[in-house]
């Protein structure tokens, strides 16, 4: 899974639908996997077949089965995405299906967080981007946009751009194709002192 | 005299190894927070287990570790281990790797027929494990319930479990602080439960998004250490990744004698320490919302979200209370539930009730639901499941007569476990069903593909199982 994001450009597929929760992203169902492979067909199960089974009838209207977003690697949704649990199967599932972004007015922290990690990049926008957006895909599918990390700004369909916060260790970790366990590995010495001054209350051996 | 801190500051400000980046060439580098207590289960955590195992790293701290089996572990009591392998073999292998992995590294692990066993944020007060001033995290949301007894609790995602177990450590932004003062004395039949489905409900499940909650007042200081619990466990429904309670004499005698608690001059100790933790005269949150406890009435959900809620005795917002670009989801929720704006709750027929969960499975939750259902029966062609939270919750409730209560009720008493608040071991509404259900999330299928739930008090949740019908309590027990 490639861990780096510089720079891409792409069709939208959008989910205009607010509080869009981990449960929904992937159903616990799909949870009883020891690594993170085949997760992509679980993505948004529930809305996306009938009764939920990937084996089953695929729901046509749903956006992820409309074939003018077929091709689409950026999801555009609403407000508050990815609430709920902190499970990490849903930058999984989403970076699994092919996606490499997400745009909303905001996100729930453990998905940003977990998110960021998985080399999905979570873009926020405020309201009046995120409806004009909306109101582009809606006039045409084809709709594309630039999202450039390292200038941190979006191009808007009519032209221009804005940008958006990320946060910058995070950034600087996409650009360089880095990961933050590395970054932490590297403090050994700092924790090892902290531990020497702050000895434990606690044993959970002693129960 | 230095500045006055929060509670969360003094916990935070004790725990960082280095600080957040503020010279230039570190701008914008996260802190490196040590960890004091983590908490594993069996669903987040086995590919933080294989990124260890890729780089050849040893668990730093298993004495600061603690596994449980909780989330997928069925709650029929006539499902042994062998029996788990044929009906669920994906469920079962999970927990073989949790086994596995914590048997390599040393890590204590509650597992299948251990006494100790139980749902992770159950167990870990239960235990006396999580600690007043104390972080603790674990691969779950839910981690904020610790917070009730003074503790920075959160939930991480499954590449940060790989990081605490490789270092204790883990990389934070300083979140902003939000004080949540509920004033005033609750009235009869309104429970911890209430109170924070009302705040959710205030402030809406985006509301604590980047900040953590401490919940202050009156209302607060009067529960007990299950309800201070029940309400820091749904901090994440409010946004919020923590939720904090200062400690105080309560929690002080909750704790005393557990199992993995100080004892003797380590006590003493840790008293003196723990009297410092509360937040400082003078000290300032981020924002502060005051809610009136004396005005809160039973809460019950009745969309898809926590924060959808309403007074048991109101009704379903209509259509023009909600904001106009709120609407398409809102009618969404209503779709799914099958209910319709300006809808009474009261009376709904329902088909399961569920007592149970991280939220409400604790001794204490029983009782409350016992004390309704004593001498009554429950409503025909209700199904009515009872889960403690732990083993030992399970055990005191037998030997204290609670579970023959329910049994001669009508309802099923059932293994401790995760259960039916996130339906991953099989037990799960059908298609269609309603039921009322004292769990924390009532998403989109959360308690079974097309389920609907009203999340309610384990007090309306026994009512409701003897009605067969959501009900305001109060009505039963006048
Ligand atoms: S009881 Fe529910 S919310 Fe709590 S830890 Fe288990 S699955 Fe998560």
């Amino acid at each position: 899974m490639s861990n780096s994001f510089t720079r891409f450009t792409g069709t939208m597929a959008p989910l205009p639908i607010q509080n869009i929760d981990t449960d929904q992203i992937i159903p616990a169902s799909y949870l009883k996997v020891t690594d993170r492979s085949g997760l992509a067909s679980g993505l948004f199960s529930r809305w996306r077949y009938r009764d939920g089974d990937p084996e089953g009838q695929p729901i046509a209207d749903f956006v992820l089965n409309r074939a003018e977003h077929g091709e689409a690697r950026i999801l555009l949704a609403g407000d508050n995405f990815g609430c709920g649990s902190s499970r990490e199967h849903a930058p999984w599932a989403l970076v699994g299906y092919g996606f490499r972004a997400v745009i909303s007015t905001s996100f729930a922290d453990i998905f940003r967080s977990n998110a960021l990690k998985n080399g999905l990049l979570v873009v926020p926008v405020t309201e009046e981007i995120s409806a004009a957006l909306f109101d582009a895909v809606a006039a045409d599918p084809a709709t594309e946009v630039t999202i450039d990390l390292e200038a941190q700004t979006l191009s808007l369909p009519g032209g221009g751009e804005t940008n958006f916060e990320v946060d910058p260790f995070a950034r600087r970790c996409l650009l360089d194709g880095t990961d933050q366990f590395g970054y932490l590995l590297n403090q050994a010495a700092a924790i090892q002192t902290f531990e020497a001054a702050n000895p434990s209350r606690l044993d959970t051996r002693s129960a | 005299m230095s500045r006055p801190q929060t509670l969360f500051e003094k916990i935070w400000r004790r725990h960082v190894v280095a600080p957040e980046g503020v010279a230039a060439e570190a701008e914008g580098l996260p802190a490196t927070l040590y960890v004091d207590l983590h908490l594993v289960h069996e669903v987040t955590s086995p590919q933080a287990f294989t990124a260890l195992a890729e780089r050849g790293l040893p668990v730093r701290r298993p004495d600061l570790t603690l596994a449980t089996m909780d989330h997928s572990t069925p709650t029929d009591p006539s499902i042994d281990t062998a029996r788990l392998r044929v009906i669920d073999p994906e469920g079962s292998a999970q927990l073989d790797h949790l086994q596995a992995n914590c048997e390599r590294h040393g890590i204590p692990l509650y597992a299948m027929g251990d006494e100790r066993r139980g749902i992770v944020h159950v167990i870990g007060p239960e235990l006396g494990a999580t600690q007043p001033g104390m972080t603790v995290v674990c691969g779950d949301s839910h981690t904020s319930t610790h917070g009730a007894v003074g503790a920075l609790a959160f939930g991480i995602g499954t590449s940060e479990v790989g990081h605490v177990l490789a270092t204790q450590c883990l990389l934070q932004h300083r979140p902003k602080t939000y004080e949540i003062r509920v004033d005033g004395r609750l009235q009869e039949g309104v429970v911890a439960k209430d109170i924070i489905l009302a705040v959710i409900a205030r402030l809406g499940i985006g509301g604590g998004t980047g900040h953590v909650f401490e919940y202050t007042g009156e209302a607060i200081r009067a529960l007990d250490m299950e309800g201070r619990m029940t309400v820091c466990n749904m901090s994440i429904e409010g946004g919020a990744r923590a939720g904090l309670i200062a400690p105080d004499e309560v929690t002080f005698s909750y704790l005393e004698g557990r199992a993995m608690a100080p004892a003797g001059d380590a006590w003493e100790t840790a008293l003196d320490d723990w009297r410092s933790l509360p937040t400082d005269e003078g000290a300032s949150y981020d924002k502060t919302t005051t809610l009136d406890g004396s005005a809160l009435e039973p809460m019950v959900t009745y969309g898809t979200n926590p924060g959808m809620a309403i007074p048991i005795a109101g009704a379903v917002p209509e259509d023009d209370a909600i904001e106009p670009e709120k609407r398409a989801s809102f009618r969404k929720a209503l779709d799914y539930m099958a209910l319709e704006p300006g809808q009474q709750l009261q009376g709904k027929p329902i088909d399961v009730v569920f007592v149970g969960s991280c939220t409400n499975s604790r001794y204490s939750d029983l009782v409350a639901a016992a004390n309704v259902l004593r001498g009554r029966k429950v409503a025909d062609g209700l199904r009515v499941l009872i889960v403690p939270g732990s083993d030992a919750v399970k055990r005191q409730a037998e030997r204290d007569g609670l579970a023959q209560v329910f049994v001669d009720a009508g309802a099923e008493w059932r293994e401790a476990g995760c259960s039916m608040c996130l339906a991953m071991n099989g037990d799960q509404l059908a298609p269609g069903q309603y039921a009322v259900s004292t769990s924390n999330r009532n998403f989109e299928g959360r308690q079974g593909a097309g389920g609907r739930t009203f999340l309610a008090s384990p007090l309306t949740a026994a009512a409701s199982a003897i009605t067969g019908r959501v009900t305001d309590v109060r009505e039963v027990l006048s």
